[in-house]
């Protein structure tokens, strides 16, 4: 018991990660191809957050009178993958963009089928 | 009473995700989108992780969504049904999912303070930042000094974003005195547009100077101020918003906020230091933290205001019929 | 201040000539800059590799904060050999990308494409001199973004959906990656590498560090396109801007291979990786795949740059072969034929972008007797083939005899059969492009194409010539790939 209450927080974060990889791989629309990717990304950096908490804790602002932090380093971590994330998704919805001006369509099997004709 | 909260979010953000892959019209998926972001931020106030869930919610409600909108309005709403049957994409995507479960058994329990993150190298960030560095928020400690060169790394995403962006969409002035879209409609936007305006700028400029004293710092900032024109933008039509900022000078705050941070670093390696020691940026090692810092976060604050700028130069400026 | 600073400074000039690039107007001043920065990094590189190779691995903490609690520069042989061959490739590249750039872009793109590749290269060095696991994973996405867009700026549409299907596939890998790198945080409470290595031992029997090695181990496979995820990279090397094709062919994945390398024998150690987690016979498996079937592949492409994108899939083959064999040997044959590709692919990529620029197509049916018209340029790219098959006093022999050699002490003679089929089937696909240039008779208007110009020749020739010079005497690079090697397996028993 004491097991499934010390680790549903991951199990479900992990079916969250799954959700959106699932959105990229088997999606064939593009934009809901980089949102899946933005899910998934996202779903990661809570998993990584949620190791960092310490139970009885608070935020990392050191202040007179509390002794249990949170843990720092994964925050900085998650900020720095967090900017990373949205520099992935502004030039993934930027190449969209110029696909659908090439040709005509976002959608990954008529691009094929347009390719294949070239 | 944290538990249920925590448990109450993690719900939500499922139904969102299942409800993200099922859904056909891509507005949907993208205001969906926009709600998940949001309860994540919700769900790292909930863990303690205040900077991040600003940011969070700030790049991935805000930015993101914008982006994602401005998209799917220069593309389609409505997403095919696909003509494949999923079954290799769900098998490899179980096999992922179980391996990461199987991972997670000899995981330390959530929560768990003795657990080895909590110990090493944190516990020494927590305890010596008062002394070494000097201000309050451990988070700004760590990524500005500590690990202030991971920063500048971000930064340079950051940068090489805008740039690709640039690359790839470029950008189109529009006519000087176009007064954007129907003047009546727009009353309301624009009243409160105008009211709001200064007051998003002033937020921003608070979170990027109270970065060391609580949540914040130079990528909230810069992303609070780049929302604050794209309000603008969006209430007066571009063109003016191109008049108040011309794409000349976001060219250049997005290379200054850069070359600001790095010549930081080159500064304390020209004083005898290694490559962004802020020790030795002054008299008083502390002081010279302070200084660091403060200089760090002022570049990356005018690299992000400019690239989320550039950003969205470029994808409404695409539009054919400018409305946006 | 230099020399004490060097490992920082390899990475931060061209970090900050990105920007002033960015900041020049006109596109001669941006490929003026981009082609001093990296002249100023191959400089650097010869220094530090000079250096590594007198006083042993080099240490450097940035902002002077002791290690684990800052990021530490860590540069040892065989991270000094990637950056030698990185700053190498592009100071050649670059020269030769005046003309080419100018004939396959746009005019507006041309400044920002020099500031994309001057990222791509920051990324790229940052990624082989840092001694800390998120510092890599920052810089994999420096290089990896810049690469989608440099991807991109091909001249036709498909470039685009190349440059989509890289990014989402390099995404996924990446977030691997970063799930690597949190659970060995989450077990562990280091970042640093080395330190990582120090505590891994203690915790290695868990679950947590095997699902670790393993999201580390396909993460890294995406981006060095081990088969079967190789499947982006064909189009993105076909697509992309010829210069763009060189550069990366002879970079990006040599670093993830290297990336690899440090993984597994530095952080997770020999032992773990392949005692415990057998990944040298799925390594081995997956190799000798990549080389049969890419090769086979090959064969049958019109398309002499997909045709050459497949070959490197193939190649990559090779490199990881050696690796999996596990052996010091085997690692400095991997490190041998890496170095040793990374020239010769360029060069060929060089040649067939001139080739691009003057007859504007690479299909091998158009290219009928034109080595009339261009003799250096398929002089040049003869002599890169007989290279990549293998033929003596090539630098593409000694790399396949030293990982044939390496194959048999380690037991595995068909391994050995495997290497001699694949190189026929290499003479198989560059004989057809030889035949098609010199023993077709010409179409019609083949007589107006001229040869490349001096500085798209001067580069691949200089190429050429490094891989014939090795070929002869290849005495310091063994020594390199080998020292670079023992430092890696050094904790083998």
């Amino acid at each position: 018991m004491s097991e499934l209450l010390g680790h549903y927080n991951y199990w479900i974060v992990i079916v969250l990660m799954m959700t959106g990889f699932y959105t990229v791989i088997a999606r064939p629309n593009l934009i809901k191809k980089i949102i899946g990717l933005f899910i998934f990304q996202t779903s990661v950096f809570i998993l990584f957050i949620s190791m960092a908490k310490i139970e009885g804790g608070t935020a990392p602002i050191i202040e007179a009178g509390i002794s249990v932090y949170s843990n720092p380093l994964p925050h900085v971590l998650i900020l720095t993958a967090i900017v990373v994330s949205l520099a992935t998704t502004a030039l993934g919805l930027a190449l969209v963009v110029r696909i659908r001006q090439a040709y005509g369509t976002i959608d990954e099997d008529d691009i094929q089928v347009q390719d294949e004709e070239d | 009473m944290e538990y249920l909260i925590d448990i109450v979010l993690l719900g939500l953000l499922m139904i969102t995700g299942f409800a993200i892959v099922r859904m056909r019209s891509l507005l949907a998926v993208a205001m969906l989108t926009s709600i998940y972001s949001l309860l994540s931020a919700s769900l790292f106030v909930v863990l303690d992780a205040v900077d991040v869930a600003l940011t969070e919610a700030a790049i991935g409600a805000g930015i993101s969504t914008i982006l994602l909108l401005a998209a799917v309005a220069l593309t389609t709403d409505e997403e095919q049904a696909p003509r494949h049957t999923p079954l290799l994409p769900l098998i490899v995507v179980i096999t992922t999912g179980a391996a990461l479960i199987y991972g997670t058994v000899d995981m330390p329990h959530y929560g768990d303070p003795a657990s080895p993150v909590h110990r090493h190298v944190a516990a020494t960030y927590l305890h010596d930042t008062p002394g070494e560095i000097g201000v309050p928020n451990v988070v700004t400690s760590v990524l500005a000094s500590y690990r202030g060169y991971d920063t500048l790394g971000e930064v340079t995403v950051i940068f090489t974003a805008g740039a690709g962006v640039l690359a790839l969409l470029g950008y189109r002035t529009r006519r000087r005195n176009s007064r954007g879209p129907g003047n009546r409609k727009l009353v309301v936007l624009r009243v409160i547009a105008k009211l709001f305006f200064p007051l998003i700028l002033l937020f921003a400029l608070y979170i990027q100077f109270h970065g060391d004293y609580g949540p914040g710092g130079g990528f909230q900032a810069g992303v609070i101020f780049a929302t604050g024109f794209i309000l603008y933008a969006l209430a007066f039509g571009l063109g003016n918003a191109q008049r108040v900022i011309p794409h000349r000078m976001l060219h250049i705050m997005m290379a200054v906020g850069v070359l600001i941070y790095a010549s930081v670093g080159i500064e304390s390696m020209l004083l005898g230091g290694k490559f962004l020691e802020y020790r030795v940026l002054a008299e008083d090692p502390v002081t010279g933290q302070h200084l660091g810092i403060m200089l760090i976060e002022l570049g990356v604050g005018i690299t992000v205001a400019a690239v989320m700028l550039i950003i969205y130069y470029g994808f409404v400026s695409q539009q054919r019929s400018g409305d946006m | 201040m230099l020399l004490s600073n060097l490992p920082a400074l390899q990475v931060i000039i061209p970090l900050v000539s990105a920007p002033l690039c960015m900041l020049l107007r006109n596109p001669r001043h941006a490929w003026a800059c981009a082609l001093f920065t990296s002249w100023l990094v191959l400089g650097m590189a010869v220094m530090l590799a000079q250096r590594v190779y007198t006083a042993g691995t080099l240490s450097y903490a940035i902002g002077a904060w002791a290690t684990p609690w800052g990021i530490e520069y860590r540069v040892d042989m065989a991270g000094a050999l990637m950056v030698l061959v990185i700053a190498i490739i592009g100071a050649l590249v670059m020269p030769y990308a005046w003309h080419s750039i100018q004939e396959e872009l746009h005019k507006k793109q041309t400044g920002l494409f020099y500031t994309c590749y001057l990222l791509c290269l920051t990324g790229l060095l940052g990624i082989v001199v840092t001694g800390d696991a998120f510092n890599l994973f920052v810089f994999l996405e420096i290089s990896s973004l810049s690469s989608y867009v440099l991807i991109s700026l091909g001249s036709k549409r498909r470039a685009l959906t190349a440059a989509y299907q890289y990014l989402v596939m390099g995404t996924i890998g990446a977030t691997f990656i970063l799930i690597s790198i949190g659970l060995l945080y989450m077990i562990t409470g280091t970042l640093n590498m080395a330190d990582l290595a120090q505590r891994l031992p203690d915790v290695a029997d868990t679950r947590t560090i095997r699902v670790a090695f393993a999201f580390m181990t396909v993460g890294v496979s995406i981006k060095l396109a081990l088969f079967p995820l190789h499947i982006w990279l064909p189009n993105a090397y076909t697509f992309a801007p010829s210069v763009v094709t060189a550069f990366m062919a002879a970079t990006a994945t040599k670093v993830g291979v290297y990336v690899l390398l440090r993984f597994f024998f530095t952080v997770f150690g020999f032992h773990f990786s392949f005692v415990a987690m057998h990944v040298g016979e799925i390594l081995m498996l997956l190799a000798v795949a990549a080389i049969l079937v890419a090769s086979l592949v090959a064969v049958f492409q019109d398309n002499v740059k997909r045709m050459l994108a497949y070959s490197s899939v193939a190649q990559i083959g090779y490199i990881i072969l050696g690796i999996s064999l596990a052996s010091a040997a085997g690692v400095s044959a991997g490190m041998l034929h890496l170095f040793n590709h990374a020239l010769i692919k360029c060069a060929l990529f060089l040649a067939i972008g001139s080739i691009y620029l003057r007859l504007g197509s690479v299909e091998i049916h158009n290219m009928h007797g034109l080595a009339r018209q261009m003799p250096w340029t398929m002089a040049a790219f003869v002599a890169g083939g007989l290279s990549l098959i293998g033929i003596p006093l090539t630098a593409g022999f000694i790399s396949k005899w030293y990982l044939v050699s390496a194959a048999l002490t380690a037991g595995y003679w068909p391994l050995a059969v495997l290497v001699l089929v694949s190189s026929l089937l290499a003479l198989i696909y560059i004989w057809r492009v030889v035949e098609a240039a010199y023993f077709h008779v010409p179409a019609a208007d083949m007589h107006r194409v001229r040869e490349a110009p001096a500085s798209m020749l001067i580069p691949a020739w200089l190429l050429i010539g490094a891989n014939i010079y090795i070929g002869i005497d290849a005495g310091l690079i063994i020594n390199i790939a080998q020292q670079g090697a023992a430092v890696l397996v050094g904790q083998m028993p």
